[in-house]
């Protein structure tokens, strides 16, 4: 031990290594100093106040800012250190709504369990509150400012990890408050519901939404067959909230406790997780033969999805105007559904005739370990007449307190196994859950198994890895595979700047919006801190050592269904309208445009004239005001809503008139009434369908 | 880079305005300080240009050397100071400064004194202990008091004419430390002169720019701290608005000192003239070569960008500053790293205050050892403070650190006023220094002289320098209320002893004053503004409780007059009045009981009347129409 590069924590002597805060130096030697704030992984906010320590000769310093220096001497127990941190605990107890047994987050709140270990037990404040409008919005999250003690968590998770930054800061002083730009809802802005603000959240500020009543009502109705399927990330994680070590396998325990509360089926999205591979491997192949369309970016992820609508538009499907409208190819994103979806599809097209249900008396509830998942599920293009193919999702916290509700314990349950057909999986479905974990299961369907030779054993420790981004080579029949994995959404957005500039170059890309993947998805129990993401990855390959197969194609149920349902083969047209899917350009404002036409009650197919500048200057105005005065005469004309629009992005092509779900460029009034006359007795799309118009 | 801008000869310039000024007779200069010019100054302007017409006198408005002989040179200037007393207007070389100059006096001075060479007593001020006239500041007691060094130029020099700053010598300082010193000798003399921000923390400048300096190589920024926040300050104002070009030639010697190339001057965007005066500055500073590439003919550039802040007073902190320059929030951010290791845009970067950088072309011109000469040991030079509340002469003064307090509030300040605004010989009560961050100071520190050290040691603090004298009607508690306000408003938000802190500071004070207090209220107030003092982040929240701590320090018996006898001895608190009606006194008119908004008042005809307690609203209407004064404690 070097004696210069040493300093004194209440007495004792400690080796400063690196370490970059004296919080860091001060929990090493086991000594756990509060914080609200203080996240390892994100920039140093240094607010709450709370890991303030005494350092001689510079009297209160946080803990969490300064750097250690040889020779300081701490203290981390003084008088006046304790009374600082219970004074910012009980400010922090009167300043907001902190009535516990109302809060979602009774029991595993931080603020909660420090005022229980500083033993607070009164406030000497008085709470001079006002009220904050409760943000419900997002299908995924609730946002309660009230309950918000301003650490900034959220703000710089959201912002540093994620790269998207919906949430910040607003108003000065005690009016000061967290939330999206003009207090709009998550749900109106750019937010992907990825839910690792509540994650990171202390307290009950943002939660889960819960979707357990539904989950019950479907279970009360007599009508209703209720099937559930379960995310492979679930399983390591529910016990956690059991007090069973991160990363332990409940599967059974868990199918047990399912049934007792009254699902009908219990299913494993795993299998639907060998069919992905299955049908992204094949398109993956047939992209590297022809050498189109690479990188190929995975879909299974559905914040990452909603960020690339969002962000890079270019990622997606092309669409090129002819003829007869336009015409739509698949871009970089993967055509396939997620897991969750495939299985719904399959699931609300198989098991109606299997159960003897109605689609319609047919309830699929998904088990997730996402908050994004949620939003997926309500997706247009996951509807069949309107009826979507997953109905509820809930995830791994909602389960928890719904196996506490029904009065279960999950550790004494005896395990039982799952339903067939959607039961069966391989050790490829399972490692779904983990970053990597896509990328390994395709290379698995591909190239076989890896660690049979050195070289593989090599890649596989790079798939395996934990860092934000690995890149690697394989060798496959078709060539060279250059791959990269992320996860984090900064990461990702970084790894399509990179290869908008050049910098780099990739066949196959692997995107996980939460770090570490799935099994640090939103939904899951809070983790205080990332040795569990690293025990539940090792739990899912512990799994999928302990399972026969490990290869999706080696999944004999997958080949009865592909039999059945799809055709026989991966990519055929049946699978096409199963499993796979088109995206939408969300880079514009929606739900912005001025509607010229009457009121009326009945759903009316939408017309949006862009007045944009460069439609307005190619004399969209005048188009707009033809189309309008002809609806005052016309009676075809009723079944149409006539609107305006903010600027369509395609201004090249201007005027563009967007019918129902189709735009037409060049636009001259003969071309709209003739395009109207044809969709007049079209079902009208849903607007965020209509708005998508690229 | 740009090619070299031309060379600029100061000597020429200086040479030439000087030649252009010797043809003029006489020189009018009229006030455009803020205060002045809310007090109708710039109308004068136009009503003297008028009035010069009409006498027939030949007007330049701005001097041109190759223009002939005029009588006349009329300009505007910065602050003069003497706010109290303006709209200001001076004629030189008669040496005159009229007071309270309007528009309507236009013509008679014109004609009296730039025609006919008179001067006009009624504008002349008035030396109020002995009433005697005072024909110019030569004879001002609040003028003659004080020592202006930094304030000099302001209120003389033409802040738009950057000749005029040349011609008194202006830019050879800068000059003197880009061609012959290098930078480490730029920092010893700094070092040497002992120059200490006078943005309120006192930390020595030469240090700063010497941490800064033994930065690696590289960009590095130098930064003006116009983001002068505090409730009654305007001494950074009147500097910026004033003598604009000695902040630059600040920043141009800092930047030589740290090696900087690109600097910006953060100006408060409630200071529409300091930011249109800066950017002007810089302007001509431009055209004239002293900013840009290849300054001087040497190797050195310097660029400078004005930023306007966005109305937070937490952005006068510098990492918060600096936040805002880089257009995020303006948030403060926990230190180290230290702007002079990672400053804006994680750069190396020297943030000074505006009076500080004004001070510095002088250390460089006239050397180390005689800025020490005058002011303390510790504290050296000369400090401006802004002058207000119950004082007779208010406005922006300077004095030598080490001045004793009473000199400021009684010669320079000419004494406290009383309920009538006019001085009175036995009402001082306390000074408010160094604003929100500051403290207050009593009888007992009239003779304690002012400088960093004392100030702290009697839990103030120089701040950036406001001063407000309060007489015997000023309430403590109120005091300490008013500042945790502005404090509670201004706080981030950010770190929870200040936004929390500051918000229940005040909502105890509020329980004090309203007589909802118990002891324990003054107990858990202490408590709390010592845990907000020690355990915020930046200085804001580190020094908010300070109003409050000096109040309680030296006007404890007041806060418990407040909260153990419900009383306000200085009857500030409406909610602790109690109004009563003398029935000895009251001849039973019933105009209380009729001017009462709220039926408080009962009794009959010419019998004495009764206040209902339970009702009273405490507003004092009753007590101002009763005609014999029957109404006490109100």
């Amino acid at each position: 031990m070097n004696s210069a590069k040493t300093l004194t924590i209440d007495g004792m002597t400690v080796e400063i290594n690196g370490e970059k805060n004296l919080l860091e130096l001060i929990r090493k030697v086991n000594i756990e100093l509060p914080t609200f704030c203080y996240h390892s992984e994100l920039s140093i906010y240094g607010a709450c106040r709370l890991c303030m320590v005494d350092v001689e000769g510079r009297g209160l310093q946080a803990a969490c800012s300064t750097p250690p220096e040889p020779g300081m001497v701490l203290r981390t127990q003084t008088k006046a250190v304790r009374e600082l941190r219970r004074t910012n605990l009980e400010l922090l107890l009167a300043s907001g709504n902190h009535d516990c047994p109302t809060c979602g987050k009774n029991g595993s709140c931080k603020l909660q369990s420090l005022a229980e270990r500083l033993g607070v037990t009164k406030v000497r404040f008085k709470a001079p509150r006002e009220e904050w409008p409760i943000d419900t919005s997002s299908p995924s999250l609730v946002r309660d400012p009230n309950r918000c003690v301003l650490c900034g968590d959220c703000v710089r998770v959201c912002n540093e990890i994620q790269g998207i930054g919906v949430l910040d800061f607003m108003n000065r002083g005690s009016q000061i408050t967290v939330g999206p730009a003009f207090r709009k809802g998550l749900d109106e802005v750019d937010c992907v519901a990825c839910g690792q603000c509540a994650a990171a959240c202390p307290t009950g500020a943002l939660l889960v939404k819960s979707d357990i009543d539904k989950v019950h009502q479907a279970i009360d109705d007599p009508r209703k067959k209720v099937v559930i399927q379960v995310a492979p990330a679930v399983r390591v994680a529910l016990g956690e909230a059991f007090n069973l070590p991160a990363g332990s396998n409940v599967m059974g325990q868990l199918v047990a406790a399912l049934r007792r509360m009254g699902f009908d089926k219990v299913y494993d999205t795993a299998f639907a997780a060998d069919l992905t591979v299955v049908e992204e491997a094949n398109e993956f192949l047939q992209r590297k033969t022809r050498n189109k369309n690479l990188p190929l970016f995975t879909s299974c992820c559905p914040a990452w999805v909603k960020l690339a609508e969002q962000d890079f538009p270019e990622l997606l499907n092309r669409v090129t105007p002819n003829d007869r409208g336009f015409k739509v190819e698949v871009e970089h994103l993967s055509s396939c559904r997620s897991p969750q979806q495939m299985f719904g599809s399959l699931a609300k097209r198989v098991l109606p005739v299997q159960l003897g249900v109605e689609r319609e008396d047919l309830v699929v509830v998904s088990l997730m370990p996402c908050t994004a998942k949620k939003f997926e599920a309500r997706r247009d293009e996951f509807k069949v007449h309107y009826n979507p193919d997953v109905d509820i999702v809930v995830t791994t916290q909602e389960i928890v307190r719904m196996i506490r509700n029904a009065g279960l314990s999950l550790a004494d349950l005896a395990p039982e196994s799952l339903d067939a057909p959607f039961g069966a999986k391989t050790g490829a479905g399972i490692i779904f859950g983990n970053s990597g974990g896509v990328t390994e299961a395709v290379l698995r369907y591909l190239a076989g198994d890896l660690s049979g030779s050195a070289e593989g054993r090599q890649i596989l420790e790079v798939v395996r890895d934990e860092k934000g981004r690995r890149e690697f080579s394989v060798e496959l029949a078709s060539g060279t595979v250059k791959a990269v994995v992320v996860s984090g959404l900064a990461n990702a957005r970084e790894l399509v700047d990179d290869l908008r500039e050049g910098r780099a170059q990739f066949d196959f890309v692997e995107v996980m919006a939460c770090p570490g993947g799935c099994v640090c998805g939103g939904g899951q129990p809070t983790a205080d801190d990332s040795g569990a993401r690293r025990k539940r990855t090792v739990g899912l390959r512990h799994l999928d050592v302990s399972m026969d197969t490990h290869r999706s194609q080696e999944n004999a149920a997958l080949e009865t269904i592909y039999k059945d349902h799809l055709e026989g083969r991966p990519g055929s047209h049946a699978a096409h309208k199963l499993l796979h899917t088109v995206y939408y350009n969300r880079k514009r404002i929606q739900n912005e445009a001025l509607s010229f036409s009457e009121i009326s009650g009945k759903p009316r197919i939408p017309v949006s004239v862009c007045i944009g500048t460069g439609c307005h200057l190619r004399g969209s105005q005048d188009l707009l005001r033809q189309l309008l005065r002809r609806a005052e005469t016309d009676e075809m004309m009723e079944k149409f809503e006539i609107r305006a629009t903010f600027c369509m992005e395609a201004c090249d092509l201007g005027p563009s008139v967007h019918v129902n779900d189709r735009t037409i460029h060049h636009a001259t009034l003969e071309d709209v009434l003739e395009r109207m006359e044809e969709v007049q007795d079209d079902e009208p799309v849903s607007m965020e369908t209509h708005t998508c118009f690229r | 880079m740009s090619p070299a801008v031309k060379e600029v000869n100061l000597e020429a310039v200086a040479a030439s305005y000087r030649e252009a000024a010797g043809k003029v007779k006489r020189r009018v200069v009229v006030c455009a300080g803020t205060g002045c010019m809310a007090g109708g100054s710039l109308k004068l302007v136009e009503v003297l240009k008028k009035a010069v017409a009409e006498a027939g006198l030949d007007l330049t408005v701005a001097l041109e050397p190759e223009a002939g002989v005029k009588d006349l040179h009329l300009s505007k200037s910065g602050c003069q100071g003497f706010c109290q007393m303006g709209p200001l207007l001076s004629i030189e070389p008669d040496g005159i400064l009229y007071c309270k100059v309007h528009a309507e006096d236009a013509e008679e001075v014109v004609r009296a004194t730039l025609v006919e060479g008179r001067v006009v007593d009624r504008l002349l001020y008035v030396n109020p202990t002995n009433g005697t006239r005072c024909r110019g500041i030569g004879d001002i007691p609040f003028y003659t008091r004080q020592q202006r060094t930094v304030l000099k130029a302001c209120g003389t020099v033409d802040p738009e004419d950057v000749r005029e700053y040349i011609a008194l010598g202006g830019y050879a300082a800068a000059r003197k430390a880009i061609l012959e010193m290098s930078p480490e000798a730029v920092c010893k003399e700094m070092l040497d002169s002992g120059l200490r921000g006078r943005g309120g923390g006192g930390f020595p400048t030469g240090r700063k720019w010497d941490i800064t300096r033994k930065q690696p190589d590289g960009k590095k920024f130098v930064i003006c701290n116009g983001d002068e926040g505090d409730p009654g300050a305007f001494m950074d104002r009147s500097v910026m608005e004033g003598n604009p070009h000695a902040v630059i030639e600040g920043m141009l010697i800092a930047a030589r000192a740290i090696g900087a190339d690109e600097g910006y001057v953060y100006v408060r965007a409630e200071y529409p003239l300091a930011v249109q005066r800066v950017r002007k500055a810089v302007k001509d500073a431009e055209a004239m070569g002293l900013l840009g590439d290849g300054l001087f003919g040497s190797a050195f550039s310097f660029r400078l960008n004005v930023m306007e802040g966005a109305g937070a007073f937490v952005c006068g902190e510098e990492t918060a500053l600096i936040s805002s320059i880089e257009g995020r929030r303006g948030m403060p951010n926990p230190k180290p790293p230290f702007p002079a290791q990672s400053g804006l845009w994680g750069r190396p970067t020297v943030i000074n205050n505006v009076e500080t950088l004004a001070t510095v072309p002088s250390i460089i011109h006239l050397g180390a050892a005689a800025f020490r000469e005058v002011g303390t040991e510790k504290s050296p030079g000369t400090k401006t403070f802004a002058l207000t509340g119950h004082v007779a002469n208010t406005g922006l003064i300077e004095v030598p650190f080490g001045t004793p307090l009473r000199h400021i509030v009684f010669d320079v300040g000419g004494g406290v006023t009383g309920k009538d605004g006019r001085p009175t010989g036995e009402c001082f009560k306390a000074v408010q220094i160094g604003g929100p961050s500051g403290g207050c100071l009593t009888q007992d520190h009239l003779d304690l002289p002012l400088d960093f050290e004392n100030l702290q040691g009697i839990g103030a603090m120089v701040g950036s320098g406001g001063l407000v004298v309060m007489n015997q009607d000023t309430c403590m508690v109120q005091v300490a209320k008013f500042f945790m306000h502005f404090t509670q408003n201004e706080s981030c938000g950010k770190c929870v002893p200040c936004r929390e802190g500051t918000k229940q500071m005040l909502a105890l004070l509020d329980d004090i004053t309203e007589g909802r207090a118990t002891p324990e209220t003054l107990t858990l107030l202490e408590d709390l503004a010592r845990n907000v003092k020690i355990g915020s982040l930046c200085g804001l929240g580190k020094t908010a409780p300070n109003p409050v701590l000096s109040t309680l320090k030296y006007f404890r018996e007041e806060y418990e007059a407040h909260v153990l006898r419900k009383v306000c001895p200085s009857r500030q608190c409406k909610a602790l009045l109690t109004p009563e009606i003398d029935p000895s006194i009251c001849k039973g008119c019933t105009l209380c009981a009729r001017k009462c908004p709220v039926g408080a008042i009962e009794g009959t005809r010419k019998q004495p009347h009764r206040i209902l307690a339970d009702k009273c609203i405490r507003c004092g209407a009753c007590a101002a129409a009763c005609k014999f004064e029957a109404i006490k404690g109100i």
